[in-house]
């Protein structure tokens, strides 16, 4: 999309939404703008107040927040740049986008940073006040990139947003690292005039947050205002866009982060079963805003055990699960290594439990701000023994919360536990989520056993589910062990019996395949196509749905179908996939999906689409991609 | 398991399971169990109402040895799972059976860990000084120089006293036993229990099979007068088989004196008081070494400090009195909200 600008005549403020006159107005379905910098001016919180006042006026949004690892980087290199993209718009929102059509940079190294993800024609806001000559060498430039022909064709504003942010503000009595500070909220006002929002929420925001700090409060409010102004009355800003609000399904909206989704999921389902949450677990990028989101809802009964390792998490996790309560802990690929030896206890004592793994850059260390899906056969397979379990994937930020639901109910109603992996991009990642209150939710039941029954044995097992019964302690007359340690069938007891291993290895495994009965089937978009299906899974679905969504509009013989139960999977699988000439598996890693679908369904050949940058799929290249494949089939 | 027996006062024995118990004959851990169930009879705990957690170790196949609820987990994790046992359900008697290995090796980082939150739970710590389920290996409380079937020159590294390691990380509850005195470490695991917070208990336990009579000359029949100081709480530190020995502080050390020598009355002998806030005197006597003085016996340290699972349910209960929500949809509507229609 091409973005015009015409030129400003006689401005005077309207009401949202009103078309101004003597201005090229651009009406746009949605508009990616990326707000870079500094990781210590403010990006992450300028971002979220835009996505909060864009969301609350009724837009599509879907956002990425970009953070270096490091905490306090150098200032003004490129290691050191925090960016937040926000994709919004009233339909085709499906991802936070792959290249902003307006980038804020507030120095050169934020401008080095996306320079090689920029649009031909975007616009790009610079603070001109930090384009020195040792602000561009820090970055990486030969020279001024504004006094080359670097942007000649980009829209590019410059202002001088340091200085008019400290102009402004001089009389409130602040320090001079207090009054910059407040330039995050210059540019964010730059924003709001562009895209015609109100301010109203954000300056709510500052009222609120700044109740003690009345003059930190009226800078950042001040600024906000002194930024819209300018963008009003420069020259050089002369068009501003409006983008056109989203036709949604009726309801109450929130904008939610994954990881914030996934908690709310968790506090759901445990009030569905009629259980006590416990959370075990250990700090950890990018998993810990779930732990910081349950933390506050102790009020809900919530139990919070911050432990001393990631062992411990999981482990006082399995304990408060043979102790009754629904038990969850959340980590990342290197503390799901170290979870490892725990799982398969979970496994062996068939005892419910959620792991979640907000998946990120690895191995080792990696990168641990960026995201990946390179932690599947880990989720699969990744224990000694045969070791079976439930492995669930989620596909957006706000679907989180259904997928922790889901991940909930099958540990608890099949007695086993399950691995529930996200992804930093949909973990950090918001958009809005239709809230579910809980009254719409269904009640979970867990496979409780609260009475004495004398001819009740622990490993006892229904037909249906083959699960087993769960009798916590301080159930009277029901006293029993479990362990590690292999038992017998029927009496529970240690067993070190070959035949009985046989068919307790069998029977652990037969339990989790019994568990497709008890799913959904699977979807898939494109009921007239044949040629080309697309196959996904987990958080990479916005993007993947958007660019087969675009395919289909232009009439090409494609289809898509996205996969969140991994293991067990829906039944008509093969059926699906059987449909089609070719078969393409796109994922955030080197083929360990498409490796799992050739191990279950050998009779299909799997093609990939791989990428492995700790960065999320573009549309265009997946676009570039399938059209390659459907036009080779043509020829 | 039969329902008619819980009606009536618990004795030993009911304690039992029917499981085979398969230690060697003559470990030492018979003697734990033993005294362990006896605790729980006097205790009048019911049997639903305790839970034992293990890790891995010989030590840890006791859980399927009692009447009770068990879980027999893995290597070194027994005090964190029972963390979480203990938090999910704060009324449980939760016991930890672990050994040398178990809790000071594969598991140090749970088991200090569990002393600083201090959580209400009784830790026993089965002390052989060697790994027995591998078949005799030194562990972290071997001797320096200890050979053993991975340390045939020796080992080259000095052992942990358990003791140090728990008053190191805070703990309110430290006392030590041997297996050869039923009737003590009885009366210790009842105090274990009704000590609210971390309660270890070291036995000094004894492998017949990997590491035999390495306590022998703290147990023996002929030395342990001389060799045990049996500690009570109030009562002068006095042992020997005459009780006519006793310690006293001498500037900054303590000294074994002999009443009736050299101008020594009873008066001269420390009283034990085992809520001293300051571990400095627990520390002395739980580093008391043979030969130059015997080893310190009984419940060493007992203080009161805030409990772990007890401030976490406060919390939990402060916030349901004090929070903005009273249900989850309260939650879910707070805040920027906006309606679609």
């Amino acid at each position: 999309m091409t973005l015009k600008f015409g030129i400003q005549n006689n401005y005077k403020p309207l009401p949202f939404g009103e078309i101004r006159e003597g201005l090229m107005k651009t009406e746009l379905e949605s508009v990616v703008i990326k707000f870079a910098g500094d990781s210590g001016d403010g990006m992450q919180l300028a971002g979220s107040l835009f996505t909060e006042t864009t969301a609350n006026i009724g837009n599509q949004i879907a956002t990425f927040p970009d953070f270096p690892s490091e905490i306090r980087a150098p200032q003004g290199t490129v290691a050191g740049v925090s960016g937040y993209q926000i994709h919004f718009g009233k339909s085709g929102v499906h991802s936070p986008g792959d290249a902003p059509d307006v980038l804020i940079a507030m120095n050169p190294a934020a401008l080095q940073a996306n320079l090689h993800n920029l649009k031909p024609a975007s616009t790009i806001i610079i603070d001109s006040d930090t384009f020195k000559k040792k602000d561009f060498e820090k970055a990486g430039f030969d020279g001024n990139p504004l006094e080359d022909n670097t942007f000649s064709d980009y829209k590019v504003i410059e202002a001088p947003i340091t200085s008019l942010t400290k102009t402004n503000i001089t009389d409130l009595g602040l320090d001079n690292k207090s009054m910059v500070r407040c330039k995050n909220m210059f540019a964010l006002g730059m924003v709001y005039w562009l895209f015609n929002e109100p301010l109203e929420k954000t300056i709510n925001f500052f009222d609120n947050k700044f109740k003690k700090l009345p003059a930190v409060c009226e800078a950042n409010k001040r600024t906000l205002q002194s930024g819209h102004n300018y963008a009003e009355t420069i020259e050089a800003l002369t068009s501003s866009f409006t983008v056109l609000p989203a036709k949604k399904q009726p309801g109450t909206y929130r904008n939610i982060t994954g990881n914030q989704a996934a908690a709310w999921g968790f506090l759901a389902a445990a009030e569905k079963a009629k259980k006590d949450l416990f959370l075990g677990t250990y700090p950890i990028t990018p998993a810990t805003d779930i732990l910081h989101e349950l933390t506050k809802h102790k009020w809900a009964g919530v139990k919070i055990v911050q432990a001393e390792d990631e062992i411990a998490g999981i482990c006082s996790a399995i304990g408060a699960s043979f102790a009754g309560d629904v038990a969850i802990t959340t980590t990342s690929g290197p503390g799901m290594a170290l979870k490892t030896e725990a799982i398969g206890l979970a496994v062996m004592t068939e005892l419910p439990l959620v792991i979640v793994n907000v998946q990120r850059g690895g191995p080792s260390t990696g990168l641990p701000t960026k995201t990946e899906q390179s932690d599947l056969q880990q989720a699969l397979y990744g224990r000694n023994g045969e070791s079976p379990l439930v492995v669930l994937s989620a596909s957006t930020p706000a679907d989180c919360f259904d997928w922790a639901f889901e991940a909930t109910r099958i540990a608890l109603e099949h007695m086993t536990p399950v691995i529930l992996l996200t992804e930093s991009y949909i973990g950090n990642g918001a958009e809005p989520w239709k809230i579910k209150l809980t009254e719409e939710l269904p009640d979970i039941h867990p496979r409780t056993l609260d009475s004495y029954d004398e001819n009740w044995k622990p490993y006892d097992r229904d037909t249906e589910k083959l699960a087993r019964q769960w009798v916590v302690p301080g159930t009277k007359g029901m006293e029993h062990r479990i362990g590690g340690l292999e038992k017998d069938e029927c009496t529970g007891c240690v067993s070190h019996n070959p035949q009985n291993h046989a068919i307790m290895v069998a029977t652990r495994q037969n339990k989790i395949d019994k568990i497709a009965d008890f799913i959904p089937l699977q979807k898939y978009k494109g009921k007239d196509a044949t040629k080309l299906l697309v196959v996904g899974w987990g958080g990479q679905f916005g993007i993947l749905f958007g660019a087969v969504n675009d395919l289909q509009k232009e009439g090409k013989n494609i289809a898509f179908t996205h996969f969140n139960y991994i293991n067990p999977l829906p039944k008509n699988t093969a059926e699906i996939f059987a449909k089609f000439d070719r078969i393409l598996v796109c994922e955030l890693n080197n083929g360990q999906f498409a490796d799992y679908l050739r191990a279950q369904f050998p009779q299909f050949t799997y093609e990939q689409f791989n990428k492995v940058e700790g960065l999320p799929f573009k549309i265009k290249d997946l676009k570039n991609k399938f059209n390659e494949m459907l036009e080779a089939g043509n020829a | 398991m039969e329902e008619a027996t819980l009606e009536c006062p618990l004795k030993p024995k009911d304690f039992a399971s029917d499981q085979e118990v398969k230690w060697c004959p003559g470990c030492g851990d018979y003697a734990v169990l033993n005294a362990v169930k006896r605790a729980l009879a006097e205790l009048n705990i019911k049997k639903e109402d305790a839970t034992f957690v293990s890790g891995i170790g010989c030590s840890s196949r006791f859980p399927y040895y009692v009447d009770t609820y068990g879980f027999h987990t893995i290597h070194g994790r027994a005090a964190a799972i029972a963390t979480g046992v203990k938090v999910a359900n704060p009324n449980l008697s939760v016991w930890v059976a672990s050994g040398d290995g178990d809790s000071l090796a594969i598991g140090g980082n749970h088991f200090i860990h569990a002393i600083r939150r201090n959580i209400n739970m009784n830790l026993i710590l089965f002390n052989n000084e060697i790994y027995g389920l591998t078949k005799g290996q030194y562990s972290p409380t071997s001797e320096r120089g200890k050979v053993t079937k991975s340390s045939p020159h020796g080992t080259v590294e000095d052992p942990f006293n358990p003791a140090e390691l728990a008053l190191g990380a805070q703990g309110s509850f430290y006392a030590r036993v041997p297996d050869t005195d039923v009737k003590l470490m009885t009366s210790v695991m009842v105090e274990a229990e009704k000590h609210q917070g971390l309660s270890l208990v070291e036995v000094l336990q004894n492998c017949v099979i990997f590491n035999d009579k390495v306590h022998a000359a703290i147990t023996g029949k002929e030395t342990k007068l001389d060799n045990q100081l049996i500690l009570e709480h109030g009562q002068p530190m006095l042992f020997g088989a005459e009780k006519n020995k006793g310690l006293r502080l001498n500037g900054l050390d303590l000294e074994v004196v002999t009443i009736g020598e050299n101008n020594i009355t009873e008066a001269d002998i420390l009283i034990h008081d085992e809520t001293l806030v300051n571990p400095t005197l627990h520390f002395m006597l739980s580093r008391m070494q043979l030969p130059e003085f015997p080893i310190a016996m009984g419940v060493i340290r007992n203080v009161n400090k805030n409990v772990y699972d007890q401030a976490l349910h406060q919390q939990r209960a402060d916030e349901k009195t004090n929070s903005k929500f009273a249900s989850l949809n309260d939650l879910f509507l707070s805040g920027n909200t906006f309606k679609v229609v």
